[in-house]
């Protein structure tokens, strides 16, 4: 056996090109406890290759059209055998991939890596980000249920407020005048082949430059990086380095290791998400909301005030994608450890906060109004009151204003909760604000509400004194 | 010129005709479907008498051409509402289903008297202006036509976004 190895490793010559890059000297601390910070861009790469193995196996069963895409994955979760754990690790791996792909930047960032001489190892990993959150995005697509066709539409949208190429850049998102036939299989190209072709090419520039500028050793608090004499420096600390086959690799072993497991338990457990109602234009019932690391961009939108929308929408993507790739340009000398840093600790922390703030209220989501059928004034509010008054309880909810509003615990939040409006308002005041509307966000229902109906309404309301 | 310089351009050369032979098919091949013209003007999406005065009722139609495995994307959905006391010219009103905001589909809620959406609570009155929260401009409307059979006809248009002129 070793014998037949021996002779394959020689005639691969595998001597001096894989066993030769995979002994390349890395810096000795890496030996130390920090070196465990090193292991997230390999357990990135891990899960990258089980995407693309549990991707292989989903298209082997997928259809990418209107018409099957939705039963093909009904089949592919409830009747294909191990089917929901296939796509159960496909779905967490994504997370994963998000998740350890930010944790990675985030180390390298606050590490100073992307200095002198790695700044194209930086703009790579950068574009490597955007092909990730590319891939969560179109993936999420391709379950074409109605979450999927409204995110289509509202990505479109939001495409439309580009400047000059809105409209076009519209129609480029839906592939042609409306969500249709051709959206889907272009979707499912760009996820499949276009967007994986292009993190192969990156992925090999990324890894080749790991190898060439060699591992950037843990930054030491008052060591500058100085272009005209680092790479000496980094010469001489390689000469006393340890390989990094296998004593630096074991790590990354164990960290892609855990990150598997992670996400082959969560899929185990928890299994793939629940697909909603497929996906049909007529149907005007939707809510659509994007997996959970998309919820704080998510909130993010329904928060911003109207007139910042277009300027957010268009201007924040853009704003941090040029901090990604003038960072390594503007900043490529000097400090490179996190203490002597407070700039780049605030740029970690406040993206991060804000972020993971939006993300709570996404999942509260109090601006999306409560529209479900069966909506109705709950009965201990209703039981006791007079026949006038419970007119009016009804006409709170005809009327919609269940829909923003909370009385008795039960309603939309997105309006003030009116359980003590009567405490709060005297009756012109209430009359006025059904009237007229206001606040920005509650229309006037002076043209849609007969006397009789403002009238029992009010005493309805009047009568709410206490939450 | 020497002759290694002259190779290397060639090689050159040779390859750009390479991509571009095969590049350029691809690309209009990729651009075409986003500025094809839709098969047909208008659609019918009902008899104009079918509509009661004063209401706005959801109608639903199917793409004249669809690609074969369109499937249920091959539907769209529109609001039409009739105007009680209009004159000809202005009897209906036809409103995309899409929010201004950001493209949800509105829900007409015929006692309230407004389309409300449901993604960031938009709010539009009956005819389509806006009533409160994040839009800023009215519904999209949909040209409108009716026949001799007094037919009602719409428009197809791609979809709308807050670049589209109002029709």
């Amino acid at each position: 056996m070793r014998r037949i190895l021996a002779w394959f490793g020689e005639r691969l010559e595998l001597e001096d090109s894989v066993l030769e890059v995979l002994r390349h000297p890395v810096p000795a601390a890496l030996e130390r406890p920090v070196g465990w910070w090193y292991v997230f861009g390999s357990a990135a790469l891990a899960i990258f290759i089980v995407q693309v193995a549990t991707g292989v196996g989903l298209a082997m069963t997928y259809v990418p059209a209107p018409n099957s895409a939705y039963e093909t994955l009904q089949f592919i979760t409830h009747d294909a055998t191990l089917g929901a754990l296939v796509r159960g690790i496909h779905y967490w791996g994504a997370g994963a991939m998000v998740v350890l792909v930010l944790i990675h930047m985030t180390q390298v960032f606050l590490f100073g890596s992307y200095k002198f001489p790695r700044e194209i190892n930086w703009l790579s990993g950068s574009l490597l980000l955007l092909m990730t959150l590319a891939m969560a995005f179109t993936g999420q697509l391709l379950r074409w249920d109605q979450d999927a066709f409204w995110a289509i539409v509202v990505a479109a949208e939001q495409a439309g407020r580009a400047p000059f190429l809105g409209d076009l850049l519209a129609r480029l998102v839906v592939a042609g005048q409306n969500v249709g036939g051709a959206t889907l299989t272009r979707f499912y190209a760009t996820h499949v082949f276009l967007i994986p072709a292009v993190i192969f090419g990156l992925l090999g520039l990324h890894l080749y430059l790991v190898i060439k500028r060699g591992i950037s050793e843990p930054p030491v608090v008052g060591e500058l990086v100085e272009p005209r004499t680092y790479r000496q420096r980094y010469a001489d600390l390689l000469r006393r380095g340890i390989p990094f086959w296998p004593d630096s690799a074991y790590r990354d072993a164990i960290g892609a290791f855990v990150a598997v497991v992670v996400v082959v338990v969560l899929a185990f457990v928890f299994g793939a998400p629940q697909l909603g109602e497929p996906a049909d234009p007529t149907v005007v019932v939707a809510d659509p909301r994007p997996d959970w690391y998309f919820l704080g961009y998510f909130g993010l939108l329904a928060l911003i005030p109207a007139r910042a929308e277009s300027l957010v929408i268009i201007g924040l993507p853009t704003f941090a994608l040029l901090y990604l790739f003038a960072l390594p340009i503007l900043f490529p000398t000097g400090e490179r450890h996190w203490s002597r840093r407070p700039a780049a600790l605030a740029v970690v922390a406040i993206p991060f906060i804000g972020y993971a703030a939006l993300t709570i209220a996404s999942l509260q989501s109090p601006w999306v109004p409560d529209l479900s059928a069966n909506a109705r004034v709950p009965d201990a509010v209703t039981a006791s009151l007079p026949a006038n008054e419970k007119h009016g309880a009804q006409l709170f909810v005809d009327k919609s204003c269940f829909a923003c509003h909370q009385i008795g615990g039960a309603g939309g939040r997105r309006g003030p909760n009116l359980s003590d409006v009567g405490a709060r308002l005297p009756r012109e005041r209430i009359v006025q604000r059904i009237l007229t509307g206001g606040g920005g966000a509650m229309p006037a229902y002076a043209g849609s509400m007969t006397p009789q109906e403002l009238d029992d309404l009010v005493a309805f309301l009047e009568s709410r004194k206490a939450k | 010129m020497d002759r290694r310089s002259f190779l290397t351009k060639l090689t050159l050369a040779l390859s750009a005709g390479i991509g571009a032979l095969v590049g350029l098919p691809i690309i209009g091949y990729l651009l075409a479907p986003l500025v094809r013209k839709p098969a047909v003007d208008y659609v019918d999406v009902g008899a104009a008498d079918s509509f009661r005065t004063g209401e706005t009722v959801e109608v639903r139609f199917r793409d004249p051409s669809p690609l074969p495995w369109a499937g249920q994307l091959a539907e769209t959905a529109l609001w039409v509402r009739r105007r009680a006391g209009a004159g000809a010219s202005n009897e209906f009103q036809v409103f995309s289903v899409h929010c201004t905001h950001l493209g949800c589909p509105v829900n007409w809620r015929a006692e309230a008297g407004i389309f409300l959406c449901p993604c960031h609570g938009g709010v539009f009155y009956a005819d389509g202006t806006v009533a409160g929260g994040p839009p800023e401009r009215p519904l999209y409307t949909r040209s409108w036509k009716i026949d001799g059979a007094r037919r009602l006809l719409v428009k197809v248009e791609p979809l709308p976004t807050v670049q589209t002129k109002d029709s």
